[in-house]
């Protein structure tokens, strides 16, 4: 594995695997009565969160709390940041604090890699989620579910998600998830169907790997996992499109079109869901939706990712992993 | 003044001749000329040009001296070859009255490095809304002939087909800075598949596009000529080669960084490739090559736009759009036309003197090398190579997206009306 997450593109189907896998053992941890490792004591991980996201940044808290990092906490409001102070600077200030990680949220696509690659700092560097660039954790958590649900619990152990039919709904044009997420479920092997009005999805979307459709219905069927994205009120002023009514009635996903998902397939959303917009509440409070559980999972696999990030020096579980460099 | 003789030069890549130069101009071209009582420059086969004129600069002053000045940029310039630059109007306060473009004209005169001719504002505070004076900055001191709101578009069709027609009156005329400002807001980048992965803001071809067609007929319909700044798309070009064949009075400019560099260097997220209009794709670049090598782009200008360390060490999106260009300018074109065989020097000097001179009404300059013209002058060695360090630029700022680069090509003397100012590369 690299040094930093940046991406989910710049991850292999090994990497991707191997996380997903540690992720497993790391949610064991949970079911003991004291949950906690000792994997990281002494380091210093620090939350760097330019954009408010309160979920993001408690799961982070939580995995890193867990693996017993010493967390440092920083929020942009009401910081040196407002006061016109720049993200080389705050991050060089935070470095000589001694961190060794940096979890960094930030408006700007592209400031994690910048922060990653411009020689400002040496720490490791993970994405939480840069503008509308990528969402690394996300699209890994989001496999992990997948994986849990479609393939089994250990059933899926050193398993991808090869053959499965995943469909992604909504505000793509603005969703560093989706991005993620074709990338990440591509590596792994899925064939990804993006489906959205045509005003919400990315010009240059053609070289993409992964399929384009317009009609929310006809792909339903064909779907083992279908993901539904956040659409922000918003973007009908923007004329993306005409009234919040029309788009739940062409791609929201209520009980009638949940109905013609085959059984097995489940409905996942990375939250906050606009309940009533793309999701109806008879569907985000099924059985079949994953809501809850992505939010679980995502505190093993940011355990997973610390843990293979900063090279913890104890063994996670019974899991034997192999050397990064 | 003394006499300088510059022996066994490639007048615009041509045969080694010996070109004379006394006071402030051209005695003689020829060969075998008499070194007596001159100073000699050995040439040694390497190519003199008319000296450069850029149409498109920024020079910062007045305002943003932070990043240059007029003596900094034209130090710049002359590095580069250019004995005249046109500065943009976007400075602070904006260059929309005769007071403000007579103090940059005067400045570019005080120092002596590169002739400065000021372009105007078309309009007020570059706000698009209410023409500027434009006929008191003609008969300024300034002389002022063109117009641009450069950094803005004249978006609103009705001032723009007013400007067009006013500056008929004194053959001025309108640069556009073409960009439909409702369908860029939030650009950050080419529109197309580097940007749809990057998720940054679009900038697509069609906003330049529109513009331009939309431009090109009113020039039409009014009967006035129009010039295109920065032209930076294959469709643009189609537009431009089509309005000609009509016989509008249209001209296009196209800046080096577009002949040589793509919206694939984004992808390093580095602001040192942020610039206005974006980078585009490998497509665009060729047929801009190939309009500036059928005349369809008439010159190359700079966009020479310097920017402060600091509005370029951040995030993409926090950062300034712009490069420096006017030391790299000449290099880069032998780069991309020269060596790839698709302009000679002799067309170089077209597209980088004579045309650009004539487009501005440079009067001086852009003139044939030849006895009785002013010693305008550029000795170029094109056998050069060597990667570019901005270090050692005479701009005060550092932007460049070559930085490390390996460019052919260096500029070892400059010649404005006699006087040297660049000898063996070093400013004099």
């Amino acid at each position: 594995m690299q040094r930093h997450l940046i991406s989910a593109a710049d991850l292999t189907r090994d990497d991707a695997v191997l996380i997903l896998d540690t992720a497993e053992e790391m949610a064991r941890v949970a079911d003991r009565p004291i949950k906690k490792l000792p994997t990281l004591r002494g380091r210093t991980v620090v939350n760097l969160f330019f954009e408010d996201s309160t979920r993001t940044r408690i799961s982070f808290e939580a995995a890193e709390k867990r693996l017993s990092a010493d967390v440092i906490n920083f929020s942009a409001k009401g910081s040196s940041v407002s006061k016109g102070e720049s993200l080389k600077d705050t991050a060089q200030t935070l470095e000589a604090m001694g961190v060794d990680a940096v979890v960094i949220r930030h408006g700007a696509s592209g400031a994690p890699y910048r922060l990653a690659n411009s020689g400002w700092i040496d720490a490791a560097v993970i994405n939480a989620g840069d503008g509308t660039h990528q969402h690394p954790t996300q699209a890994l958590l989001d496999a992990f579910t997948m994986r849990r649900r479609l393939v089994g619990r250990d059933a899926g152990i050193g398993q991808d998600l090869a053959g499965k039919r995943i469909t992604i709904v909504g505000d793509i044009l603005h969703s560093r998830v989706a991005r993620s997420n074709v990338d990440l479920l591509h590596t792994l092997g899925a064939h990804v169907t993006l489906v959205a009005p045509p005003t919400l999805v990315p010009v240059g979307v053609g070289t993409w790997p992964c399929e384009v459709s317009y009609d929310l219905d006809s792909t339903l069927p064909k779907s083992d996992a279908v993901m539904m994205l956040r659409v922000q009120r918003e973007r009908m002023n923007a004329a993306f499109f005409p009234t919040e009514r029309e788009y739940a009635r062409r791609y929201g996903l209520d009980g009638d079109r949940m109905a013609r998902m085959p059984e097995h397939a489940i409905v996942m959303h990375p939250g906050p869901m606009v309940r009533g917009m793309e999701i109806t509440a008879e569907v985000a409070d099924s059985e079949r939706c994953t809501v809850v559980e992505q939010v679980a999972n995502g505190v093993s696999i940011r355990m997973a990712v610390l843990y293979l990030l900063l090279g913890g020096n104890e063994p996670a579980g019974s899991h034997t992993r192999t050397e990064e460099k | 003044m003394s006499k300088v003789l510059i022996r066994g030069a490639k007048v615009l890549g041509g045969a080694p001749q010996d070109v004379l130069i006394d006071g402030a101009q051209i005695e003689a071209v020829g060969s075998g000329l008499s070194a007596e009582g001159a100073e000699v420059v050995e040439a040694d086969g390497k190519v003199l040009l008319p000296g450069l004129v850029d149409l498109h600069t920024h020079l910062r002053e007045p305002g943003r001296e932070d990043s240059e000045t007029v003596l900094t940029g034209t130090r710049a310039a002359a590095s580069g070859g250019y004995t005249a630059v046109f500065a943009m109007a976007n400075t602070f306060p904006v260059a929309d009255t005769a007071g403000v473009v007579e103090q940059v004209y005067r400045l570019g005169r005080q120092h002596g490095y590169c002739d400065v001719q000021p372009i105007g504002a078309v309009t007020v505070g570059l706000e698009g809304r209410k023409l500027a004076e434009l006929g008191a900055m003609h008969e300024s001191a300034a002389g002022v002939t063109v117009f641009s709101d450069d950094g803005k578009c004249v978006d609103d069709a009705v001032i723009m087909r007013r400007a067009l027609e006013y500056v008929k009156a004194f053959g001025g005329v309108v640069a556009q800075h073409a960009q439909e400002p409702r369908l860029t807001e939030g650009a950050q980048m080419n529109e197309g598949v580097v940007s749809a992965e990057l998720g940054l803001g679009g900038w697509p071809a069609v906003a330049e596009e529109s513009i331009i067609a939309r431009d090109v007929l009113l020039a039409e319909h009014v009967g006035s000529r129009v010039h295109i700044c920065h032209l930076s798309t294959a469709g643009s070009v189609e537009i431009v080669r089509w309005a000609k064949s009509r016989g509008i009075d249209v001209t296009a400019e196209v800046t080096p960084h577009h002949l040589l560099l793509t919206d694939e260097l984004v992808r390093t997220y580095n602001p040192v490739y942020k610039v206005n209009p974006p980078l585009r794709t490998e497509r665009d670049v060729y047929a801009l090559r190939e309009a500036l090598a059928d005349g369809t782009i008439d010159i190359v200008a700079t966009d020479h736009a310097p920017h402060p360390h600091e509005d370029k060490d951040c995030e993409w999106a926090a950062a300034a759009m712009g490069m420096v260009g006017l030391e790299t300018a000449l290099s880069v074109v032998q780069e991309t036309m020269v060596e790839t065989g698709l302009l000679d020097w002799a067309q170089v000097a077209e597209r980088m003197s004579f045309q650009p001179a004539r487009i501005g009404r440079a009067n001086g300059h852009g003139r044939p090398v030849s006895a009785g013209e002013p010693a305008n002058l550029t000795l170029v060695d094109t056998a050069y190579r060597g990667s570019v360090d901005p270090a050692g630029f005479a701009s005060r700022s550092r932007n460049t997206p070559y930085e490390g680069r390996e460019l052919p090509g260096r500029v070892t003397h400059t010649w404005l009306r006699g006087k040297a100012t660049l000898v063996d590369g070093k400013l004099t």
